[in-house]
């Protein structure tokens, strides 16, 4: 029963993940493609890590074992960090690619012209 | 006031980290010392740059509402952002732009939160923010007719949800 569960979790987990790789790929610029890559990888994470905290409850719950509350308690806090960290990188990254004067691709309007 | 605020942040933080390594309630005597002391280093070596007040940070209303934010309206929009940005992927339909909205918000935090909301949903991530408050952002898709949009249009309940828990 739990294996069904944790299947579902990674397996929407890793589908998102290999969204945001084929969106890397295909999205004309770098804005477009920090899109894919902090949107997605963040969200399909979400799931990967549910799935670990999921599985150290269950594990906890059979052995009464500490080191699994350990793990899970680890593994939620990879979760915080990732979705306080990831926006704040991609924030870096637009940022210093709009600086260095790199043009959105086939933008309707650009209000950061000349601004930076 | 500012030591005692990185103070508890940085106990807590540690805390957590070390949960399950013995048997006083979770920790073992020497973690919850060496936790102590490392706090108390932090704490006094940040004691300048950590301006915050003790009661803003530590407001219970505040925590309630960020918590019920992340669970129930953020993650709501982080999931329509996903499946937005695969439709977009398979697709590759997009009318990108930088604009601009201005969402009144006074304080760094509630700008903060507001910026990464905006970069984990749907089609928007923030750029740049100026002394104004003004929030550069790129949008994936722009609607035509929708160059200059309100904070509303561009992120929908985001703005006011910021102003609740930051302001």
């Amino acid at each position: 029963m739990i294996e069904w569960l944790l299947l579902v979790l990674l397996a929407i987990g890793v589908s998102f993940n290999l969204l945001a790789s084929i969106g890397i790929l295909r999205f004309p610029d770098v804005y477009t493609r920090i899109h894919a890559s902090t949107k997605c990888t963040t969200f399909g994470t979400i799931f990967i890590v549910l799935a670990a905290v999921t599985y150290s409850g269950y594990n906890w719950r059979l052995t009464r074992d500490v080191a699994w509350v350990t793990m899970g308690v680890h593994s939620a806090l990879v979760l915080i960090f990732l979705v306080l960290t990831n926006p704040v990188g991609a924030h870096a990254l637009g940022r210093a690619a709009r600086k260095s004067g790199i043009r959105p691709h086939r933008a309707v309007i650009d209000e950061l012209e000349g601004r930076l | 006031m500012s030591f005692t605020t990185s103070f508890l942040w940085s106990l807590i933080v540690y805390l957590v980290l070390t949960a399950g390594s013995g048997s006083i309630l979770l920790w073992s005597p020497e973690e919850l010392i060496a936790g102590i002391v490392i706090a108390a280093l932090i704490g006094y070596a940040t004691r300048n740059i950590m301006s915050e007040r003790l009661d803003y940070f530590f407001n219970p209303k505040r925590w309630v509402l960020f918590i019920i934010y992340a669970l129930g309206p953020f993650f709501l929009a982080m999931a329509r952002a996903n499946l937005d940005v695969a439709y977009r992927v398979i697709t590759g339909k997009i009318r990108p732009g930088i604009v601009r909205i201005s969402p009144n918000l006074t304080r760094d935090e509630s700008r903060t939160l507001l910026a990464n909301s905006i970069t984990l949903t749907p089609g928007t991530f923030t750029l740049e923010i100026d002394e104004e408050g003004n929030f550069y952002v790129h949008w994936i898709n722009v609607p035509p007719g929708k160059e200059k949009p309100t904070p509303e249009e561009l992120c929908g309940y985001l703005p006011k949800w910021a102003r609740r828990i930051g302001e």
